[in-house]
Parts: C-alpha cells; sequence; structure tokens
C-alpha cells in the first residue's frame, strides 16, 4: 500500500507531531506514505477568500504532483483536503471548470487521481479488521471525543462519511478500544485561521467546543485537522484568562492515540508536543 | 405605497455580477435563514449572511460593502452544506471579498484582510507557509505588534515553529498561477460588469 503523500505546511511546523504520528502509525501498519517531491502550499482559506479560480489552480498543480507514486494522494490536514478534493471534483464534474483550472495552472488535469484523508484510507483501504489486529494496546477506558470540525465534510460533494454525522473517527478509534462519547460540537467550527485576525471570536467558538466534549465526559478530544489542533490545545490558556474558564482538556491527533495503540512509544508520536498535556492521562490509562 | 422594490435595471447588476463571478443565482434564495442560524460567527457579524444575500439581490452596493459580515466569515460552509436551494453560499462570500479588493472598497474590519494578505505572501515568496514570518507580518501591519506574543516561546520550546522557511522547487510554478489567476480576476470584473450592464437593459 503506497499513497503520495501530501503533508502541507502546518504538519513541517506547528503540527509536527501530527506528521510525526501518522508515519509512525502508518510504518506500524506497513502503509506507505511517500511525500511528493517540491509540493507547495495549497493556500488553505485565504486562497479562495481572495480569489476562488487561484485555488483551484494550485490544487491542480499539487493533485499533478502524484504521478509516478499514486494516484491516490493521502492528506492528513482537513483544509489541504479540503481545497485538493474540492476542485477534483469539480474538474471531474464539470468539463468547463476543468478547461479553466487547466488553463490557469498549465497543467492537464488526470481523473483519475483521488485525494483521500487518512481516516477515509485507513477506514476503507486498511480496514478496521486488519487494524483491531495491531492493537498491542487497546485505548480501553479512553473516554474519546472525536472532533472534526469543517472541512472534512463540509461541501458535502468531498465527504468521505456521512456529512452531518460522520461516524468515521468515532468507528476506527472504537476498533482500537476506546470508548467514545456522543457530543453537541464534534462538527462546530474552531474560528479556524481566524485565530490570528480575530482572537477573541475563536476563544469563544473554541470554549464552546471544549465545554461540550466535557459535559459529555470526555477526558481528551481526537483532532483530525492541525487547526482545530492547535486552537483547541493552545487557546486553552487564553480561555481561562480571558474567559475565567479552565478546561485543562487535552486535544491530540487521531494518529497519536492510534499510533500508541499499535505500540509506538510517546516520543514516536511526539505526546509531550500538547501545551495541554494528555501525559499524566495517558500514564494514568497506563497508555504510557 | 410608501415603499418599492425595484427588480430591474441598475438593481440587478450586482446580483448579475455575483453571478458571473461566481456561477451563483442568487434569485434562488428565498430568505429562510437557515444560513444564518447555522453560521458560527453571528455573534460578532453585523448582518449575517441572510440580509447579506438580500442586499446582493436588492442591488444594495454601497450597503453591501459597508458590511463585516464577508470578513468575518470563517469558510465553514455550514451554510453552503445546509441551504435547502443549493446556494453555495460560502462562494458567495469569497466572491464579495473579491469583489471588494477589486473595487477597492474601504473594509469595515481591516484584520482578516491583513491576515488574508501576509498569510499568501508568504507563499507567493517561499512557495510554503513560513508560520513565524507570517505573524511577524501579521503583527506589523496590524500594529498589534505584542498579538499573540506570549505563544510563540512556548511554541519554540516546543519545537512547533520551524526558525528557517521551507522552500519549494516548484515556487516559480506557484508564483506563476498566482500572476495569471490575477490577470483573469481583472478580466473577469470587466466582462461582468460589462454582461451586467446588457442584461439589466441598458
Amino acid at each position: 500500500m503506497t499513497y503520495a503523500y501530501y503533508p502541507g505546511c502546518s504538519l513541517k511546523g506547528t503540527a509536527i507531531d501530527y506528521h510525526t504520528s501518522a508515519l509512525a502509525l502508518a510504518e506500524r501498519l506497513g502503509i506507505e506514505l511517500k511525500e511528493m517531491e517540491d509540493w507547495v502550499c495549497c493556500g488553505a482559506s485565504p486562497i479562495h477568500q481572495r480569489n476562488p479560480a487561484l485555488a483551484s489552480g494550485v490544487a491542480n498543480l499539487l493533485l499533478s504532483l502524484s504521478e509516478g507514486i499514486s494516484k491516490d494522494v493521502a492528506v492528513l490536514c482537513a483544509a489541504c483536503y479540503h481545497n485538493m478534493k474540492k476542485a477534483e471534483v469539480e474538474m471531474r464534474e464539470d468539463g468547463k471548470k476543468r478547461n479553466e483550472v487547466e488553463e490557469l495552472s498549465g497543467i492537464p488535469f488526470n481523473p483519475e487521481v483521488r485525494t483521500r484523508h487518512f481516516l477515509d484510507i485507513l477506514d476503507k483501504d486498511y480496514g478496521l479488521n486488519a487494524l483491531k489486529e495491531k492493537v498491542v494496546k487497546p485505548l480501553s477506558e479512553l473516554r474519546v471525543a472525536c472532533y472534526y470540525g469543517c472541512l472534512l465534510s463540509r461541501p458535502p460533494e468531498i465527504a468521505f462519511d456521512d456529512p452531518e454525522q460522520p461516524m468515521i473517527m468515532e468507528r476506527i478509534l472504537e476498533a482500537a478500544g476506546a470508548e467514545t462519547v456522543s457530543w453537541s460540537h464534534r462538527l462546530e467550527c474552531c474560528g479556524a485561521s481566524h485565530a490570528v485576525p480575530l482572537t477573541d471570536a475563536v476563544l469563544r467558538l473554541v470554549n464552546d467546543v471544549l465545554a461540550s466534549a466535557r459535559d459529555a465526559g470526555a477526558d481528551i478530544i481526537a483532532c483530525a485537522c492541525p487547526l482545530c489542533q492547535a486552537n483547541l490545545d493552545m487557546r486553552q490558556e487564553g480561555i481561562r484568562a480571558k474567559l475565567g474558564v479552565a478546561h485543562n482538556l487535552p486535544a491530540v491527533y487521531f494518529t497519536q492515540l492510534l499510533g500508541i495503540a499499535c505500540g509506538a512509544t510517546g516520543k514516536q508520536v511526539m505526546i509531550e508536543k500538547g501545551m495541554v498535556s494528555a501525559v499524566p492521562l495517558l500514564r494514568a490509562k497506563n497508555l504510557l | 405605497m410608501k415603499y418599492q422594490i425595484r427588480l430591474s435595471g441598475d438593481e440587478i447588476r450586482l446580483m448579475q455580477e455575483v453571478k458571473a463571478r461566481s456561477g451563483v443565482d442568487l434569485a434562488k434564495c428565498y430568505q429562510c435563514g437557515e444560513c444564518t442560524a447555522g453560521c458560527p460567527m453571528t455573534p460578532e457579524m453585523d448582518a449575517g449572511p441572510t440580509k447579506t444575500l438580500r442586499l446582493i439581490q436588492l442591488g444594495m452596493e454601497e450597503a453591501l460593502f459597508d458590511l463585516n459580515t464577508p470578513w468575518l466569515c470563517a469558510s465553514c460552509e455550514t451554510c453552503t452544506a445546509r441551504c435547502p436551494n443549493d446556494i453555495d453560499i460560502a462562494l458567495v462570500m469569497d466572491v464579495v471579498r473579491q469583489m471588494a479588493r477589486l473595487k477597492g472598497k474601504k473594509i469595515p474590519v481591516k484584520e482578516p484582510r491583513i491576515f488574508q494578505d501576509v498569510f499568501l505572501k508568504s507563499v507567493e515568496n517561499n512557495g510554503r507557509l513560513f508560520e513565524p514570518g507570517m505573524i511577524a507580518f501579521y503583527n506589523l501591519r496590524s500594529g498589534d505588534l505584542f498579538h499573540d506574543v506570549g505563544l510563540g516561546p512556548k511554541m519554540l520550546l516546543k519545537g512547533k515553529l520551524p526558525l528557517l522557511p521551507h522552500t519549494s522547487k516548484n515556487r516559480e510554478k506557484l508564483r506563476e498561477i498566482f500572476r495569471k489567476a490575477e490577470a483573469l480576476e481583472k478580466e473577469a470584473g470587466k466582462k461582468a460588469s460589462e454582461e451586467a450592464h446588457d442584461e439589466s437593459g441598458h
């Protein structure tokens, strides 16, 4: 199983723990994530907020870099996934759009190429039964709130599970022995990159998400997006200072939890990177 | 009749221009309010998406570009996913931001626009986003020099901030796409306003 891997910028910087844990997990599962050469930034949300056509043009360039590796492009970041999948689906379904994007990027679109989120790869290609066989340290007694945020399932055309009620992350983490909680804010927006220009709004949104997870009895939040994780983790201090609420609820990547379940050490999944440390909790559950 | 809504002539030009740029026909919006009901940013917004779309329908260009709503949109696409008439509302917000920039409109809330600019500048310069550089430029441009300054050292200690930008051999290719897209959007603006002019009966 070899995939053309597109990490994107965050995974080489603020989300280095997502990148490292995904590779550690993939290695244990026998999945090869072969990094595409000379990739560039997808532009995340700012690129389509400036010019929607520009976003598709850059996405087409990125899709073309998978040539020679695999027609399946493995992506971990929700914003990268969103931009690439959206452009891919539009080009496949709309000939006029395809011509425009090909013209703008100067690159032919290969309709065989598929943008795949790693969650989808684990669920559909690898399979939960095979995953279960690799679990050596079940995440038992760990109550996980699976957080999807926005861009994995919106617009519905790009979703790989029910766009309003996805359960894919729950299925996967339950296969690794975790208990998942039912909660209200799993698809609510964290404010994403508004964390920089509109910090107060993001504190409000993140506070709501954390409170919802806490009320549902979660010990920890699992994320599948670098911006979601950054906001949920790093903004807890701001929430304590400005809103007077102390959540102290760790938010980690699903790949970190799965990596540990499959036998990776805390260091191998960079579990120590979180601002709100998950280490005491995972130790208490005998997972570290 | 005290108030009269005219939907002919000049009034439909704005809706035509939005349609030319986005492919979205806002005549389909019947103002049900589903988009605003699900929007996470409404507490900070002055109008919310439903009223924003109404202003476009009514051709109220000045009022539209005075709104903070399009600039506070977080692009979460909840509105787009839930619209009963399949209107891509998030795309309309993108296009309103784009039109405001191309028309040189004064933007009522400057920070999101500064963020967009410094983010894309960093991408254009390096091929990849350089997060620390981008934040430094953001703080300089916004005048909020110490914004999030407490987070920087903590992230450095955690090894979450790269010290040098990564670059890519495809940086030139990326820049070429940026340049071409910029030329095309200007051309599209001219074409859209001409078409809207023709269709509005002038």
